[in-house]
């Protein structure tokens, strides 16, 4: 009864109805409070992502129930759609990051483009009423998805400091996993206020959707959004050409960031498979498994920003690397024999801090060694790098279950990512430029 | 632009959005009054005393036309399954029973997110035991003798537009309350071998009559078999491919199933089959639509089915031997079942 991995790569933005930071100034902190806030852009960003992320998540909530309820079919089956769009998925975000960078500083309208794709999708449901439709529409969906990450990601980066990067990130997350939160929360109350209200849901999702497409026309500045003195490479710029974006891989700081993101990717057991352990091991009852999910994103949305400060203080790279520490401690009480009932919330807090101290802020620390000018490109490719790695784990953790069950299969994970962990602390990348922005 | 127009322009364009949400969701609320009343043309459905037992000859199922009925479980006259209907009271999305006992899957609505049980209902159809369902409940059977239950439910995935679904097939021991949670406990043998994945989902169980043995879909690798299970050595061995929602006759000689047909469109895959346990031979029923259903058994040589309708679904009837035509039974209803 596993349910393969779906959380590979990043999770997505969404939405508040807060009033939106205003774009003026977002480029430079203004002097003598720069360690204070973080640039209205990433908090403009954060509310897009915020807004998006209820409204996708409200059909995500909403959808077994439609499929089953609503129209009458079996949903299984339907994930034979998923693995190809994990794949496309991560090319659309590879496509998405080096659009963005030509022409210096389409990052806005690349993004605005995906986040624009997936509101279409949204009445779209509406219309469709059996599998292969809506498998399609959901794809579209994705795709939005991967062609706005990279861009929104190269944005937050470039409105901050290399100093408050880590921070950016962190409130960047912590908005995004808000929007989250609360989208199932939306749709269950719009269902519970209608009958069969299916496509109310819908709709109110389009409008939350397109509602968050404003906010980004309207608050997040375009163009190049630092100037270009600040720039970090000497010599001669590159061009935003494919070229330039994989030579990225050529700069030592980058690869190694890059291989370390995709060895400790190959280790990092889905999302799913973690559930599932918990709920074998220690018996958590059925109606509690729901809710599972929930308790990682509530301790990433509570963690994303006071780890992301930390990272800014003691190095991104040692709470990066501390995170996949959690991830391991995870593991271990997974496998151990202590059945408290503290176990399940130990275990989420745990699983819910590993994503705390990776997700964003290994987004700050690629920030570093990246130039301004491929910024996009540079993130995209270690998003994709992780996102493949992890999709590839999450293979090769069904096949060893498989053949060698559960316990074996998840002490197997922990020893690898013990060693990839031991490699990575090795491999540290070079201390990253101090000369960057304001010093 | 300045910030007081971008302002402006968000808040116009916000004012007109959430009129937009709020007319639908306006909209889709408005319809309960419309399904609240009865439809001209409908059955007629009056409420009364509706038992597991004691009058043999009428068919309970699932009410699903609109009126203050809607959802309850209601009887009619097998003979006469178009006449008029008597309503219970008791709701419920599916719906089993054998012998005097009841299987109800139905939702619990919380504040924050709805749940669903699995309630055991005695012949009055007064709740003896329930049971939390992990998911969106989908198939429910009696065993023959009103012993065991089972039933199926979707669990959903997590996260970020998770589209993929796992099964679980749960069954409980309804005189002394012992539930299997999910089938999966079993051992499964394959090909004369004990066969473990994880990748392995189960549902549709289907009781025999010695409250031993009890057939059930296996999924695995992409591929669906029909499997035998053994209540008391808890192991479940592969039969058959290509076979979902297993039905066993009265007789216990044959499986009504629904079967992947080749070259039909990915999401009506279904066409109804029997299998003749004693051969393995298959035949296909003269149904050309696409079925999603466990099918019951009016008799040795009919089946009954559910399809999509005009008010969520109507029910069918056709020989199990391929001849005949498929004859509708009755309009606005699922999960059937035939009292004795």
């Amino acid at each position: 009864m596993y349910v393969a991995d779906s959380r590979a790569g990043t999770p997505d933005s969404p939405a508040p109805e807060s009033a939106p930071a205003s774009a003026e100034g977002a480029a430079r902190p203004r002097a003598g409070r720069r360690r204070a806030a973080v640039a209205p852009t990433v908090l403009a960003l954060g509310t897009v992502s915020l807004i998006t992320d209820v409204s996708s998540e409200m059909v995500t909530a909403v959808l077994p129930l439609y499929l089953v309820t609503g129209l009458g079919l079996s949903p299984l089956g339907f994930g034979l759609l998923d693995g190809i769009y994990n794949g496309f998925s991560a090319l659309v975000r590879l496509a998405g990051g080096h659009l963005a960078d030509r022409g210096g500083g389409r990052h806005k309208w690349v993004a605005g483009a995906g986040y624009a794709l997936s509101a279409a999708c949204k009445p779209l449901l509406l219309l469709a009423h059996t599998l292969t439709p809506i498998g399609l529409i959901l794809a579209a969906d994705r795709t939005g998805k991967g062609l706005r990450t990279a861009p929104r990601d190269a944005l937050i980066s470039l409105s901050s400091t290399s100093q408050t990067r880590g921070r950016a990130f962190g409130v960047h997350r912590a908005m995004d996993t808000a929007g989250a939160l609360f989208g199932p929360l939306v749709a269950f109350l719009i269902l519970r206020a209608t009958v069969d209200g299916y496509d109310a849901v819908f709709t109110v999702s389009f409008c939350v959707a397109v509602s968050g497409v404003l906010v980004l026309v309207l608050f997040v500045p375009g163009g190049s959004t630092r100037p270009p003195a600040t720039t970090d490479t000497p010599g001669p710029t590159p061009r935003p050409t494919l070229r330039a974006a994989l030579a990225l891989l050529r700069r030592p700081a980058l690869r190694r960031l890059a291989v370390c993101a995709l060895l400790l990717g190959l280790a990092t057991v889905s999302d799913s498979f973690v559930y599932l352990l918990l709920q074998r091991r220690l018996g958590v009852p059925d109606r509690w498994f729901a809710l599972l999910p929930l308790g990682t994103a509530a301790a990433f949305l509570l963690l994303a920003v006071p780890l992301g400060r930390l990272a800014d203080r003691v190095g991104r790279w040692r709470v990066f690397l501390a995170g996949h520490g959690a991830l391991l401690l995870t593991y271990g009480l997974l496998l151990s024999s202590w059945h408290g009932t503290a176990l399940p919330y130990a275990v989420l807090v745990l699983h819910g801090g590993f994503y705390a101290a990776t997700d964003g802020v290994l987004m700050a620390a690629a920030s570093d060694s990246v130039p301004d000018e491929l910024r996009s490109s540079g993130l995209a490719l270690v998003q994709t790098g992780q996102a493949l790695a992890r999709f590839v784990c999450s293979i090769g953790f069904g096949a060893a279950w498989t053949a060698w069950g559960d316990r074996t299969a998840l002490t197997a994970s922990a020893m690898a990512l013990a060693v990839c962990a031991l490699f990575s602390l090795g491999l540290r990348p070079p201390r990253p430029p101090r000369s960057e922005g304001l010093a | 632009m300045t910030l007081r127009t971008r302002i402006l322009v968000l808040i116009s364009a916000l004012v007109v959005l959430a009129g937009v949400a709020t007319a639908s969701v306006l909209h889709a609320s408005a319809r309960a009054d419309q399904r609240d009343r009865a439809q001209p043309g409908g059955p007629r459905i009056t409420a009364g005393t509706v038992a597991l037992t004691g009058d043999s000859g009428r068919l309970i199922f699932r009410n699903m036309a609109w009126g203050p009925h809607r959802d309850e479980l209601t009887t009619v006259q097998a003979s006469d399954p178009a006449g008029p209907r008597t309503a219970s009271t008791v709701k419920c999305l599916r719906f089993h029973a054998a012998s005097g006992t009841g299987v109800c899957l139905r939702a619990v609505h919380g504040t924050v997110q709805d749940t669903y049980r699995a309630v055991v209902l005695d012949a009055h159809l007064h709740e003896t035991a329930h049971y939390d369902v992990p998911g969106i409940p989908s198939r429910a059977r009696v065993s023959p003798s009103g012993r065991f239950a089972a039933w199926t439910a979707f669990v959903g995935g997590d996260s970020y537009a998770g589209t993929n679904f796992s099964t679980r097939a749960a069954i409980v021991d309804t005189r002394t309350g012992k539930l299997t949670p999910s089938l999966e406990a079993y051992r499964i043998v394959k090909d004369g071998r004990t066969y473990r994945a994880a990748d392995v989902n189960f549902w549709g169980v289907t009781f025999a009559a010695d409250d031993r043995a009890f057939y059930a879909t296996l999924a695995t690798r992409g591929r669906t078999y029909l499997v035998r299970g053994d209540l008391h050595t808890r192991t479940v061995t592969t039969l058959h491919t290509n076979v979902e929602c297993p039905s066993l006759s009265p007789d216990g000689t044959h499986i009504a199933y629904k079967k992947r047909v080749k070259g039909l469109p990915k999401d009506a895959p279904w066409h109804l089959y029997v299998l003749d346990l004693r051969t393995m031979r298959e035949t296909a029923l003269a149904e050309p639509r696409s079925v999603d259903d466990q099918a019951v058994w009016r008799d040795d040589q009919t089946v009954v089915y559910a399809l999509p309708g005009d008010y969520g679904a109507d029910l069918y009837s056709l020989p199990s031997d391929g001849t005949d035509t498929p004859r509708r039974l009755l309009t606005a209803g699922v999960s059937p079942v035939y009292l004795d």
